[in-house]
């Protein structure tokens, strides 16, 4: 379903992706870990044809994501890692957008859009403005939207981050039973091991730009002969405290709490 | 078409939405109208060039319409990071049609926006020479929305967060403004500043404004709309770029 030949991509002189390679099957769930600052962003743009890779290629679906970029985007949805959500729009109204989007006609998006909000459990406030909701209904929001097209793919970047344990569990059940019911590939990154470990099929291990361990959970304790998830990944990727330059991304959050409600 | 139109919407309905905005962005011009209309009225009027408020209220309704073309614009900047942008870019649709429905959702925005202006100035006691240029006036009104839109997207494209915002303000949008004729008239301007005007797009607009609503326009109103059109035609082209090059 993803398959994924010796991509880089360089930065001027940083190259933030080295030359990884992995593939992901059908109806598989596969976790992407790694620390802060290790590629995990870079390699989520090249898959979704956000950016191109400077070598190597990419086929999502079957369709290369440079050479045919709209059917590769028709392939996928996608929860991002900050919110991605139009504030001042209803839930229903952001369904709807998605919808018009990605050229769905009306009858087909009005019955998708009731069956995806019921499915997060949020149909009863479906006329309500996104920026009414908590964290995790705006995540929950985020997960049905990517949803809406049918895509084969579901790509979710920290999805459960900075929501509660309950929250947490919650969203890993909607994932778990989609990933059952819809016969969906998905592909998530987090920084909870205990998640990867939970619910992924397969792992790879990113760092420093580079995929240096990859299997599934019992493949990977056994290569670093631990007892967890956590303890291999620290194992793997040592435990010095990654620093990354603030993005313009942080920059703008501490601007927008200035700007908030403007 | 679909994506055009729901983009167009979208801008709409935020616009709608968002009382408080709507109410601030008609504080500055009616306060230009009042405090400037009035207060310099009877110099004007001393000077020999008629009634200062019918003069003025063309070039305020434009200064509104350029404010808010720009800033919705420039609003691309926000929804960079925070928003919705990333969710129409991984869409599978032609980056063409986001920024064409972007722009004319913007530049409809505006153009609301000047009418309002325009209506305001009528309860100040505005009165346009005659009715019958109103469709022409909405047009022109229009014209200079989608020319700021454009330039706005096409500035917000290249930077990368708000702090730029305040220069783009006042070394560009301020002077734009100031430079116009929307507060003078251009006749009897020494040639230095003349030419400053005569570089400066929004001039044309004011300028087709006024000779359509009170008449005693300084250039030809079909050279004016040559001239927007083009710079218009210019923008659009120059944002498209700029934004198919834009990177989140």
């Amino acid at each position: 379903m993803i398959n994924v030949k010796n991509i880089s991509k360089k930065f001027g002189d940083f190259t933030a992706v080295d030359d990884i390679s992995f593939d992901v099957a059908k109806g598989e769930i596969f976790a992407f870990l790694g620390p802060n600052g290790a590629g995990k962003s870079t390699t989520i743009k090249m898959l979704t044809a956000l950016t191109n890779p400077n070598s190597g290629s990419i086929i999502i679906n079957g369709h290369d994501t440079v050479a045919d970029s709209d059917a590769v985007r028709h392939s996928f949805g996608i929860v991002f890692q900050d919110p991605s959500l139009d504030d001042e729009l209803t839930a229903w109204e952001n369904m709807e957008c998605h919808g018009v989007l990605y050229g769905m006609p009306k009858a087909l998006r009005r019955s998708r859009l009731e069956e995806l909000l019921k499915f997060v459990e949020l149909w009863d406030r479906k006329d309500d403005l996104v920026k009414k909701f908590s964290g995790g209904m705006k995540r929950r929001l985020e997960i049905a939207r990517g949803l809406m097209h049918h895509p084969k793919i579901f790509f979710l970047d920290e999805p459960t981050l900075g929501l509660d344990p309950q929250t947490r569990n919650h969203i890993w059940e909607y994932i778990k039973q989609l990933s059952d019911k819809e016969d969906i590939t998905i592909f998530f990154t987090t920084h909870y091991m205990e998640e990867a470990e939970k619910i992924a099929d397969q792992i790879a291990v990113i760092d420093h730009g580079q995929i240096i361990a990859q299997g599934t959970t019992a493949t990977l304790l056994k290569q670093t002969k631990t007892d967890n998830l956590e303890d291999a990944f620290l194992s793997l990727t040592g435990k010095g405290i990654r620093d990354e330059d603030a993005s313009s991304t942080d920059n703008m959050r501490s601007n927008r709490r200035m700007y908030a409600r403007r | 078409m679909g994506t055009i139109y729901i983009l167009w919407l979208r801008q709409l309905k935020r616009y709608v939405r968002s009382k408080s905005r709507i109410i601030g962005s008609l504080g500055q011009p009616l306060l230009f109208l009042l405090a400037m209309g009035y207060g310099l009225g009877p110099t004007f009027a001393k000077a020999g060039e008629g009634n200062y408020f019918q003069f003025l209220a063309p070039g305020i309704i434009a200064m509104s319409v350029l404010f808010t073309a720009v800033f919705s614009g420039i609003e691309i900047i926000w929804d960079r990071q925070f928003g919705f942008l990333k969710e129409t870019l991984v869409a599978p649709v032609p980056r063409l049609h986001i920024m064409i429905g972007r722009t004319l959702g913007g530049a409809t925005v505006a153009t609301i926006q000047g009418v309002i202006v325009f209506f305001i100035a009528m309860i100040a006691g505005f009165r346009p020479a005659s009715f019958m240029a109103l469709p022409a006036v909405l047009l022109v009104i229009f014209l200079i929305a989608l020319l700021f839109t454009a330039m706005g997207t096409a500035i917000a494209s290249r930077m990368s967060d708000m702090h730029g915002f305040q220069l783009v303000m006042n070394f560009l949008v301020m002077p734009i403004f100031f430079l116009s004729g929307a507060l003078f008239p251009l006749s009897g301007l020494p040639k230095n500043v003349l030419m400053v005007t005569k570089i400066d797009p929004l001039s044309y607009g004011v300028d087709a404004l006024r000779g359509l609503l009170i008449g005693g326009a300084h250039y030809h109103l079909s050279i004016s709309l040559i001239i927007l059109s083009s710079i218009t035609v210019f923008f659009l082209i120059l944002g498209s770029v700029l934004f198919s090059k834009l990177e989140v």
